[in-house]
């Protein structure tokens, strides 16, 4: 094991508020607990990509996650008055199946991933620390992925049309 | 203060645990928002990981895939929340054991 840098302690307590706040986002039966414990949980993962020098990323997964779609379900959450007495929750021998079924998933997953091949390390100066700022990823966005970016507002269109045309009361 | 001294290791078994927390939450879990919410998190982790994956391997191009799931996610919670809450207005609950007709 190396030496501890900065760097180091940050992605653990980066880690260690993410995975927190993810688990108590399964445990706590209040929803609206969940909705603010999973914001939490995206701020701790945009600090990671902070840390991976994809500041534009962090940016768009705050607007986009915690702006946008936290705040969407935090809006149905009340609009629906869901709260810890209407909660429903699972007996206990299906908890005890779902814990045990996750844990050997988990297990399976990090075992599995962690014999894989790991890649050669990239050394300290092989890295382009600009990467993730916004003129590279626009540049690869709209050159190689310019097709998919329009697609994907085709994408949203119906996914807009699609949301209000379900939300809209059928006249029967 | 440099990113690369962070084995990608680390990264790579955060994400599994993320992703295994958001699978726990599905199975663990009856109310379909919070399913829909742990569906989120097992986005995130794959996020996650491919943030990393474009750092170590200088790569935008996986960060544009970041950016496109993203795209989609919002998508994706837009229609769900749309259909529990048409669900909601016809069986007045958001309880996935409720909704068992297509159930074998």
């Amino acid at each position: 094991m190396q030496h501890l840098t900065l760097t180091h302690v940050l992605f653990l307590i980066l880690s260690a508020v993410a995975l927190l706040s993810g688990l108590m986002v399964v445990l706590n039966a209040n929803p609206i607990r969940n909705v603010l414990l999973l914001i939490v949980c995206f701020f701790a993962i945009a600090g990671h990509y902070v840390l991976l020098n994809a500041q534009f990323l962090a940016a768009v997964h705050i607007i986009v996650y915690a702006g946008a779609i936290m705040v969407l379900f935090l809006f149905v959450v009340m609009l629906l008055n869901l709260n810890k007495e209407t909660e429903p929750t699972r007996p206990a021998w299906e908890k005890i199946v779902a814990v045990i079924a996750g844990g050997i998933f988990c297990i399976t997953l990090v075992g599995a991933l962690r014999a894989a091949d790991t890649m050669p390390m990239p050394d300290a100066k092989g890295m382009d620390v600009n990467i993730g700022l916004v003129n590279r990823l626009g540049a690869t966005l709209f050159d190689e992925f310019l097709v998919p970016f329009e697609l994907s507002s085709a994408l949203f269109l119906a996914a807009m049309v699609g949301a209000v045309l379900l939300g809209k009361k059928s006249s029967k | 203060m440099s990113t690369q001294v962070i084995p990608i290791e680390w990264y790579i078994t955060l994400s599994a645990l993320l992703f295994s927390v958001g699978v726990l939450g599905v199975l663990f879990r009856r109310n379909a928002i919070v399913i829909l919410m742990s569906v989120e998190l097992m986005l995130n982790a794959v996020n996650l990981l491919l943030a990393a994956f474009s750092t170590y391997h200088n790569d935008p191009k996986a960060q544009v895939f970041v950016f496109f799931i993203m795209a989609v996610a919002a998508a994706e919670v837009a229609v769900g929340l749309a259909i529990l809450i048409m669900i909601y207005r016809n069986i007045r609950t958001t309880d996935v054991d409720f909704l068992n007709k297509l159930k074998w």
